[in-house]
């Protein structure tokens, strides 16, 4: 397992490079240009020269070694420096936005709370709930409880969450008015009434997104319980006289959690990644509202790094998916 | 399910998947929504034969019959132009369906491919899973924006503008939505190559080939109707969302996701706008994946006959 | 001014009143939300609209433009005039007055130095500044003395007062940005992000691309001022939903530029949480004829070029007819309501500089078919017009918007009665507006046969705008499809008149050229199709006073003012 770990994790060092390359290259080809962020106002000559300024004519490959360099040396260092207070990075160019001017990752670190706060709640929401629900649908297959559980789940991925936002926001924020439309991110959590201003404005993109992954998760959850209810050693397990409470929560649980923590491990990146029509819908400004917003406006710079650590994130949790396939399941060698 | 059945029953496998289909309530009625929405989209427009993109050249008829009301002569209401809703819903639907299927098609065809493959060929695995990774990892938008750049011209050449676009966007969305089909069949394959069966299979000296067609494919049929499903929906709902980047069809070509983006904006004063289209990607959405569950359900030899 | 304020009291004194006689941070907190979120506080390193406005809260240029479009004074004595001395008889340079006694928010004293820097961080070549072309034709700028500017000019201009003019163009502190010049422009984040101005506010938390929070400016040079003690400014979103937490929600007391559709800017207006504001400027959304042949078949670098005419809309009744098959005011009463109006100028103001033609307006499709046959153009057996074999189709394209997407369809059915094949394109705006010369879908390379979008010009001068359609700055391979004159339009007579226009002063003169050349790119040639002038549609809550909707300026150009009814 430890070298299975070690060469994956070797492996990974090229891949993640090669990504990055291609990442880079791609968003350098893509159509659109940051220039589209400046008005027709100004002069071509002028366009021309703020361009210029941003480097913005340099050769990809220079611009791609410079973002290396800047990526796995200057923003290390700066990281080191702000945390133990020494200064070896001083005169670095870091990363920066060609939208705000401002380093990437400050931004990045500006941005995550509100994305870790409103995804990752719902995502753990969305895990508490579908995984019971899962659990008691398989085991009574075609029942009420299945037949709801099953509508719900189907309903909860059947209806976009660009829909169901929409519809939310106009019967809770508009017409009843319990929910604030727009997130603020100025709010801090400091006594019991702002604990509840913050509850009431992740209130809606936490339901919609928890209503999403439930779905998902439960339908996996309950896929996996059915195969496994079906297999011999469940009928010998049965046959030994165990309890039906020990035979379905120890034996066929633990067995059916295999491909399921898989799929949950595989969906963190996801958090991060931020789920991008909901903040848009809710005004979440999170990861997902500041990918799109450099993706549209051609940030070059913030589209590449935040991608990029989203790429690590994904090969990271991958990687930790496997492994935790390896354990669970003693039947899968690896080497 | 023995090796030492022939074919020449024709009868049993698929008759058996019928019959346990048939006790799928949720599944029957799913197959039937979806067999009326396709009859909607598809038959539906011979009997309401209004043009979809009419609008009233003269100003004054125009604006007297916009943002109409459903009523006897336009079933669903008109449009902010005065176009008739039912004729762009059903217009709408063929684009989404026929995109949202043959999406799926091109990505379970390419998921199960290169999972069984990974799963199957230990050689090939650490390759196959990390270019997955890769197609995972990269940012979809910039690629969807990279491939329409370079193709849609040569596309719309060959087949039309319009043949060109579906072209591209199926391809595209295909494209970007196999690797959670491949990871989920690959992790399948892994569990099911430590089986008996396929020890036994592999111990006569069953060549590749056969292993799979006949041991692992059907095996893992049932996760490859999970995602099939989950792939008509990403493919509707991705397809929507292109069209509101701009990335789609053409703008007066009406597809559900771009009625729906459009009809946002009127949410408030004609919420109907936002519904029609809203609940047939729902519909279309929530019957598909009902029909899959029952499938999946048929497929399983294990289940059928519990 | 405080005449006018006094009367206004007068007649209102009861819901002015408070106003008149608050002190400063009375009123408590004030929120407005930008649809588009701030990136940057610098309108130099960003020409961005949202950011030039919120931008504008805290630094402030030497004059402004009020509501009307008229200069005025904004940290100056007075502004500099032929009668006053301040410009030149010549017209080669300005001298300012500085008002004396003006402090930073820092405390320090503003001084002519930090104007002088002003110009020179600007002016810096290596600094990429956004705003450069206020500085176009400035030699030198010198402190004569703390309170007193030089501006020389390389010529004569006969609009010198441009520099130090309007939002797009304010003072920087010196001593902040001392090391912030040149290549080391951006990498000034907290000064960028933080500014030290003159202006009613000051920074107190920047998140980018989310929102700015503001405190009132302890050392602002009117002891009553600002009423509120602090602004918040909240950045995302769109329109319909910066409108309704305004307008429905009352969450915010002032949304900038909420464009939505008429119906529900009357659905929002019955909200009565608060009301619209709309001003009228200078954007005109238009139709653009291209004049060269956009065939895929014509080899690269030759597409779109002046070496090809177009086949079919060379023709001036070709596209006179195009035009007359428009019908505007139903243009506007679908896209804009209130805050559009039918145009068939190019510069639809200041009224001195907008041509009186109201030509195009009525909508006249029996008139247009007439000169299609006239021009040789005749109906073929499936309802398109043919002429020597060649089909009538066009290529219609335009950016990604769902008003322009209606207007699309609108046209294209009105086109389609004419006997027109129309296709439809529309192209993401990042990609539409970028500029990229390596993309075939720029509206610069126009591959299309006509295209749609909108275009202003900044300040009162339409100058700079208009003379952009001489011959030689069309796009084109060679200027790496940069260039202004979109439809590749040229005439000689034209290109006189601009150059007669950059040397003409007396505004009436001005006035008159700017309007021929105009009527020549318009009524005359219809090479340029006007269809709507745009206003800017505002909202603010009913609780909210002094606001005065500026589209001229900045529109938070007198945020000190305003006060919260009570």
């Amino acid at each position: 397992m430890l070298t299975f770990t070690l060469r994956r994790l070797m492996f990974a060092i090229p891949t993640l490079l090669f990504i990055s390359l291609l990442i880079f290259l791609l968003v350098d080809l893509a159509p659109g240009s940051p220039m589209s962020q400046i008005p027709l106002t100004v002069p071509p000559d002028v366009r021309l020269k703020i361009m210029e300024a941003m480097g913005v004519n340099e050769p990809v490959f220079v611009r791609y070694f410079l973002w290396l360099k800047q990526f796995f040396v200057v923003e290390p260092l700066v990281l080191w420096d702000h945390w133990f207070g020494t200064s070896y990075s001083d005169g670095m160019q870091r990363i920066v936005s060609w939208q705000s001017r401002s380093p990437v990752m400050d931004i990045i670190v500006e941005r995550m709370p509100q994305t870790l706060t409103v995804i990752g709640t719902s995502y753990v929401l969305g895990v508490m709930i579908a995984l019971p629900i899962g659990i008691y649908s398989a085991y009574r297959q075609y029942s009420w409880f299945d037949q709801i559980g099953t509508f719900i789940a189907m309903i909860g991925f059947s209806v976009p969450t660009f829909f169901t936002g929409l519809v939310l926001i106009l019967v809770f924020a508009v017409n009843l008015q319990w929910f604030p439309s727009i997130y603020d991110t100025s709010l801090r959590v400091t006594d019991w009434d702002s604990f509840l201003a913050q509850a009431r404005q992740m209130a809606m993109p936490v339901m919609v997104l928890a209503l999403f992954n439930a779905a998902q998760i439960s339908r996996y959850m309950r896929s996996s319980m059915l195969e496994n209810l079906g297999a011999d050693y469940v009928r010998t397990a049965r046959a030994k006289g165990l309890s039906e409470r020990i035979v379905v929560l120890k034996h066929v649980v633990r067995n059916s959690m295999i491909p399921v923590v898989t799929v949950i491990a595989l969906g963190i990146p996801s958090i991060f990644g931020g789920a991008i029509i909901t903040e848009q819908v809710f005004r979440v400004n999170g990861l997902g509202a500041l990918l799109i917003g450099a993706i549209q406006g051609s940030d070059l710079p913030t589209v590449q790094t935040l991608t990029f650590i989203f790429a690590v994130l994904i090969v990271l949790f991958n990687l930790i998916a496997d492994i935790l396939y390896g354990m669970l399941d003693p039947r899968i060698r690896y080497d | 399910m023995t090796d030492t059945a022939p074919l020449a029953k024709p009868r049993s496998q698929w008759a058996d998947v019928w019959v346990q289909f048939k006790t799928h309530k949720g599944a029957l009625v799913g197959l039937f929504v979806f067999v009326s929405l396709v009859l909607f989209v598809s038959v539906g427009p011979l009997i309401w034969a209004k043009d979809p993109t009419f609008i009233n050249p003269d100003g004054a008829t125009m604006i007297r019959t916009r943002n109409k009301p459903p009523s006897l002569e336009w079933p669903l209401g008109t449009d902010q132009l005065g176009r008739d809703m039912l004729a762009r819903m059903m217009k709408g639907g063929q684009v989404s369906i026929a995109v949202g299927l043959t999406a799926m098609v091109i990505s379970i065809t390419l998921g199960t491919f290169v999972g069984v493959i990974a799963g199957y060929f230990k050689r090939l695995d650490n390759v196959l899973m990390r270019v997955t990774d890769l197609f995972l990892a990269l940012p979809l938008l910039p690629l969807l924006l990279v491939m329409a750049m370079l193709f849609r011209d040569p596309l719309s050449k060959a087949f039309g503008t319009e043949g060109g676009t579906f072209l591209l966007i199926v391809v595209a969305i295909g494209l970007t939505s196999w690797m959670q089909a491949a990871r989920v069949v690959r992790g399948e394959v892994l569990a099911l190559k430590e089986r008996e069966f396929v020890l036994a299979a592999r111990s006569i000296g069953t060549p590749s080939r056969r292993m799979i067609l006949r041991h692992i494919l059907p095996n893992v049929m049932s996760p490859i109707m999970v995602a099939a499903t989950l792939g008509i929906a990403n493919a509707i709902i991705t397809e929507s969302a292109l069209s509101f980047l701009g990335l789609g069809f053409p703008p007066d070509f009406p597809t559900w996701g771009r009625l729906l983006f459009d009809g946002a904006e009127y949410i408030q004063q004609f919420p109907e706008r936002v519904i029609w289209p809203g609940v047939a990607i729902s519909l279309t959405v929530l019957s598909v994946n009902y029909i899959g569950d029952g499938l999946r359900d048929a497929l399983d030899p294990r289940i059928r006959g519990r | 001014m405080k005449m006018k304020t006094a009367l206004l009291g007068a007649a209102c004194a009861f819901a002015f009143a408070p106003a008149a006689f608050a002190e400063r941070g009375a009123d408590g907190n004030v929120k407005v939300l930008y649809s588009q979120a701030v990136s940057i506080m610098n309108a130099y390193l960003s020409s961005g609209t949202k950011d030039v406005e919120v931008g504008s809260i805290v630094l402030e240029p030497l004059a402004g433009f009020d509501e009307v479009g008229t200069m005025f004074p904004r940290l100056v004595t007075e502004l500099p005039s032929l009668e006053n001395g301040g410009i030149a008889e010549d017209l080669t340079s300005v001298t300012w007055k500085i008002t004396p006694g003006l402090l930073w928010s820092d405390g320090t004293a503003f001084t002519a130095d930090d104007v002088v820097f002003t110009a020179a961080y600007c002016m810096d070549p290596a600094g990429g500044c956004a705003q450069l072309a206020k500085y176009e034709g400035v030699q030198s700028v010198e402190a004569i003395d703390p309170l007193t500017v030089k501006v020389t000019f390389t010529g004569p201009k006969p609009n010198p007062l441009v520099a130090f003019v309007g939002a797009e163009s304010p003072i920087l502190q010196k001593a902040q940005f001392a090391n912030c010049t040149g290549a080391a422009a951006p990498t000034c984040t907290e000064a960028n992000f933080n500014p030290i101005g003159t202006g009613p506010f000051m920074v107190t938390d920047f998140k980018v691309n989310d929102s700015v929070e503001f405190v009132a400016n302890p050392n602002y040079r009117d002891p009553a001022k600002p009423n509120f003690a602090t602004l918040s400014v909240k950045g995302g979103g769109d329109a319909a939903s910066a409108a309704r937490a305004v307008m429905e929600t009352g969450e915010f007391d002032y949304a900038w530029n909420t464009q939505i559709n008429p119906e529900l800017q009357a659905a929002m207006a019955a909200g009565g949480k608060g009301q619209f504001v709309t001003g009228f400027g200078t954007l005109v959304e238009r139709i653009e004829m291209n004049m060269t042949d956009p065939s895929p078949d014509l080899p690269e670098g030759e597409r779109s070029t002046a070496m090809h005419p177009h086949p079919i809309l060379s023709d001036v009744n070709v596209r006179k007819a195009l035009s007359m098959a428009i019908d505007r005011s139903l243009l506007v009463e679908v896209g804009y309501g209130a805050s559009g109006r039918p145009t068939c100028n190019l510069v639809p103001a200041p009224a001195i500089y907008a041509s009186p033609n109201t030509d195009c307006i009525a909508q006249d499709m029996d008139g247009a078919k007439a000169l299609l046959d006239a021009a040789g153009w005749v109906v073929g057996a499936d309802g398109v017009r043919e002429k020597d074999g060649k089909r009538f189709k066009l290529l219609y394209q335009t950016s990604v918007n769902p008003v322009r997407q209606d207007f699309q369809a609108l046209i294209k059915g009105w086109w389609n009665e004419l006997g027109v094949e129309v296709e439809l394109k529309t192209i993401d705006s990042g990609i539409f507006f970028g500029g990229d010369p390596g993309s075939p879908d720029t509206f610069q390379k126009f591959y299309a046969d006509v295209e749609m979008y909108a275009n202003n010009f900044p300040g009162t001068d339409p100058e700079p705008y208009i003379v952009a359609y001489t011959c030689d700055k069309a796009p084109k391979p060679e200027s790496q499809w940069q260039g202004e004159n979109i439809n590749r339009f040229c005439d000689p007579v034209f290109d006189e008149l601009a150059a007669k226009l950059i040397t003409t002063k007396g505004e009436a003169e001005r006035a008159a050229i700017v309007i021929r050349m105009n009527e020549m790119l318009t009524k005359d040639t219809y090479t340029i199709v006007p269809l709507v002038d745009r206003g800017r549609l505002s909202a603010h809550s009913n609780t909210l006073g002094g606001v005065v909707l500026n589209v001229w300026d900045s529109e938070m150009h007198n945020v000190q003012d305003w006060f919260r009814i009570k």
